[in-house]
């Protein structure tokens, strides 16, 4: 056994243990309060994958106002200055309540974060406010139709014209898009040379109401439409909307995957289907359990609080500058069967049949979280796909 | 290995808690890690002399003073090493006589428990002798090391119904010792009892030992668990790199990698939790209910791993790892013995949810984010 190989493999797979600080349990206390009286006037009823599909613009606005949207910016570009764990604190009270945070979702965690990294000047000031009020919304222009996992192999073309770059190609997947005022589209700007796929890509900030686009449904198998086909025909971007470096696209969309990948959005979609067990199983007691199902129940709840404690750590991790990606591919890999797992129990343990059709309770969250799931395991990247990750940094391809 | 992610390694801990970690773990990768017949005496004075026995004890009772974190560490370390030496039985059976006012003697300690309350169901029969010592029957079963210790620490339900500390000599007349051990061949002994303990060797137990005596052993089991496990994927993936089969290393095949990477997440988990719950433990109370409810998770998960973690490292190193001349099986059979030692999965997901069903559906939420 060769111990220096177990102390690097200890060392990939370390993550600090956090605590909060007080402030931040502050915090929290404020939006759970913030929430519960939401939720008991009626302005929203709690919902699974509420990320994907809770679009609620007034309700957004109002977390704006309440300074829990880009809280991590600066406070010159409208934001609070806040620490990574506060984010987390007030995102995870909102996705566990069950709240519609859909509108500002992308914006918020990711857009903010990689406007601020790579954006000019005048992009921050044009968007960031906008975010952090709540009031700004983007979609993510990533995948194609040929072009899944392999993200590489996006055919979008950008073409350098006088003054900007035309961009012409299909986006798919693009959640909210119909509603949204923007979103980043990846595209070639060069082709491929010498078999170097990562280089020659780029990042536009491309305006939804631009001429040339065209946004067409694309429904999910509840029939809901949050998911469409952008359809980019020879969209004028102008040079001021390029994000980053031409050329550097591949790495400006890697270097945010960790984000991406280890928040509590990748644990708790099917919270509110957990806490609803909960209720019916408490209302009938430990008797009526049975003790392997008293088991099941307490396995999930071992799983959600360990799942929370390593997303926290590459929470700390990434905001101290740590790379965490490993963990970060764990933490959704882990997370997202783990929504799946809720249900699984939620079946056994309760027999009230899912109905798609209810207000609300039990019966309506189920439906949801079922008909959700299979796309837990697939969005940000597949199960496969991070495992691949997780095998890299285990250094074995 | 990729060195880039290593910088978050040690970030929970201080650099005091670090070194010792270093020590204790350069220590170990001196000595061989096989249960022998015995205790592995140069290891265990080279541990004593480091301070690393009974880490955590206060320095006037015989301790090194370190904190609960230091102790963590330790253990962490000793089960990645699957270190054959009774660290986590002594420091226990010396909490457990301190925390009662009884010396705590040097060397190789055991500690147990009775596993019922007064009157029936108990497996001691405790009773008041007029010299103002006890007298006392009955057996403990699977005890920790019971065949080296100098003392036997014992917990006990006295006769008024209220708990006592008992500090037995296993040499003395009146105990008697059936060797048993666990799948890993650790030492797991029965005792059986009968004999008078002198005043001296008594006192009653504070109010609350017992619980906390529980939620010490589960959490040092768990972060034994956590160790073992890294030391069972560190061994595979090491495995998979040099196998060659169909012209490759098997480590190339996704079938491996995705297998491996799904023990690496196992290993994460389990790590986490007992980090976790070690940390909520030694920054607050460990007798409050939020280290309570964080250490039951944390067996839990451990426990929970330990079977996903050594089927998968089974199954990458093919039927060698399955034979006694491969050292896998140090890693595994612990996993698989610890597993259901100070609580199985089982034991505490009951406890778990019992918790839940309690604080309800509204405070289902509060439970999971309360220790911060």
């Amino acid at each position: 056994m060769s111990t220096a190989a177990e102390r690097d493999l200890a060392q990939t797979l370390a993550l600090p243990s956090v605590g909060l600080a007080p402030e931040t349990e502050e915090l929290r206390a404020e939006v759970r309060e913030f929430l519960a009286k939401a939720r008991a006037e009626g302005r929203f009823v709690p919902r699974c994958d509420v990320w994907l599909s809770g679009w609620d613009e007034r309700f957004s606005r109002e977390l704006g106002a309440r300074g829990w949207l880009g809280m991590t910016l600066p406070t010159e570009y409208g934001g609070h200055g806040r620490t990574a764990l506060d984010r987390y604190v007030v995102t995870e009270e909102l996705l566990a309540a069950g709240a519609p945070v859909a509108a500002h979702w992308v914006a918020d965690r990711q857009i903010g974060p990689s406007l601020l990294r790579f954006g000019t000047e005048e992009q921050k000031q044009r968007y960031l406010p906008r975010i952090a009020a709540g009031e700004c919304y983007f979609g993510i222009g990533m995948s194609e139709p040929d072009s899944g996992s392999d993200l590489a192999s996006v055919r979008t073309r950008a073409t350098r014209v006088d003054g900007g770059w035309q961009l012409t190609g299909t986006k798919v997947w693009t959640s909210g898009a119909h509603h949204a005022h923007a979103f980043f589209a990846l595209a070639r700007s060069e082709p491929v040379q010498d078999g170097n796929r990562h280089a020659g890509l780029s990042q536009f900030l491309v305006e939804l109401n631009s001429p040339g686009i065209q946004i067409n449904p694309i429904r999910l198998l509840t029939g809901a439409h949050h998911f469409n086909e952008v359809v980019l025909d020879g969209v004028f971007v102008p040079d001021g909307l390029v994000l980053g470096e031409i050329g550097a696209g591949w790495h400006q969309v890697t270097s945010e995957l960790a984000f991406e990948r280890s928040g509590p959005e990748r644990f708790l979609s099917t919270f509110p289907l957990l806490v609803a067990l909960v209720d019916e199983l408490s209302r009938a007691g430990e008797s009526a359990l049975g003790s392997s199902g008293l088991r099941e129940l307490g396995a999930l709840v071992s799983r959600v609080w360990t799942l929370r404690r390593l997303s926290l750590g590459i929470a700390a991790s990434l905001s101290s500058g740590v790379a965490a990606d490993v963990p970060a591919a764990m933490v959704k890999d882990l997370g997202t069967r783990y929504e799946s797992e809720v249900i699984d129990a939620a079946r056994l343990l309760v027999s009230i049949p899912p109905d798609p059709g209810a207000e609300s309770g039990f019966a309506r969250l189920l439906a949801d979280a079922v008909l959700h799931a299979p796309g837990f395991t697939l969005r940000g990247g597949t199960n496969e796909i991070l495992r691949g990750v997780v095998a890299r940094g285990l250094g074995l391809r | 290995m990729n060195s880039g992610m290593n910088a978050g390694a040690g970030a929970a801990t201080g650099s005091e808690t670090d070194e010792l970690a270093a020590t204790a773990r350069s220590v170990f990768a001196d000595h061989p890690a096989e249960v022998s017949d015995g205790l592995p005496a140069p290891l265990w004075s080279t541990l004593t002399e480091l301070g690393l026995v009974q880490l955590s004890l206060p320095e006037e009772a015989g301790g090194s003073g370190g904190t609960l974190a230091d102790l963590a560490a330790l253990l962490l370390v000793a089960g990645e090493a699957t270190a054959p030496v009774p660290l986590a039985e002594t420091e226990l059976a010396g909490w457990l006589l301190h925390s009662a006012g009884l010396a705590v003697p040097s060397g190789v300690l055991a500690v147990a428990w009775d596993t019922g309350v007064s009157g029936a169901g108990a497996a001691l029969d405790v009773r008041a002798e007029s010299d103002g010592g006890y007298s006392v029957s009955g057996q403990l079963t699977r005890v920790g090391w019971a065949r080296a210790a100098t003392r036997l620490a014992v917990l006990a339900t006295g006769p008024d119904g209220t708990d006592v500390v008992l500090s037995v000599d296993p040499s003395a007349a009146g105990v008697a010792l059936t060797e048993g051990t666990n799948l890993a061949g650790e030492p797991r002994d029965d005792v059986r009892l009968d004999l008078p303990i002198a005043e001296a060797d008594c006192a009653a137990a504070p109010e609350g030992t017992r619980e906390l005596l529980v939620r010490r052993a589960a959490l040092s089991r768990a972060l034994l668990l956590a160790g073992a496990a890294v030391r069972a994927l560190a061994g595979s993936v090491r495995y998979a790199g040099e196998r060659v089969q169909f012209g490759r290393p098997i480590a190339k095949f996704q079938a491996i990698q995705q297998q491996l990477a799904l023990a690496a997440a196992e290993v994460s988990a389990g790590r986490a939790a007992a980090e976790a719950a070690a940390r909520i433990a030694a920054a607050g109370d460990v007798a409050g209910p939020d280290a309570g409810f964080a250490i039951a998770v944390a067996k839990a998960r451990t426990s929970e791993a330990a079977g996903v973690i050594a089927r998968i490292a089974h199954q990458v190193h093919g039927a060698i790892g399955f034979t006694l001349e491969h050292d896998l099986r140090l890693a595994t059979t612990r996993l698989w013995a610890w597993r259901e030692e100070d609580g199985s999965d089982a034991h505490w997901h009951a406890v778990i949810a019992r918790r839940v069903l309690a604080e309800g559906a509204d405070g289902l939420w509060p439970l999971l984010t309360r220790a911060s």
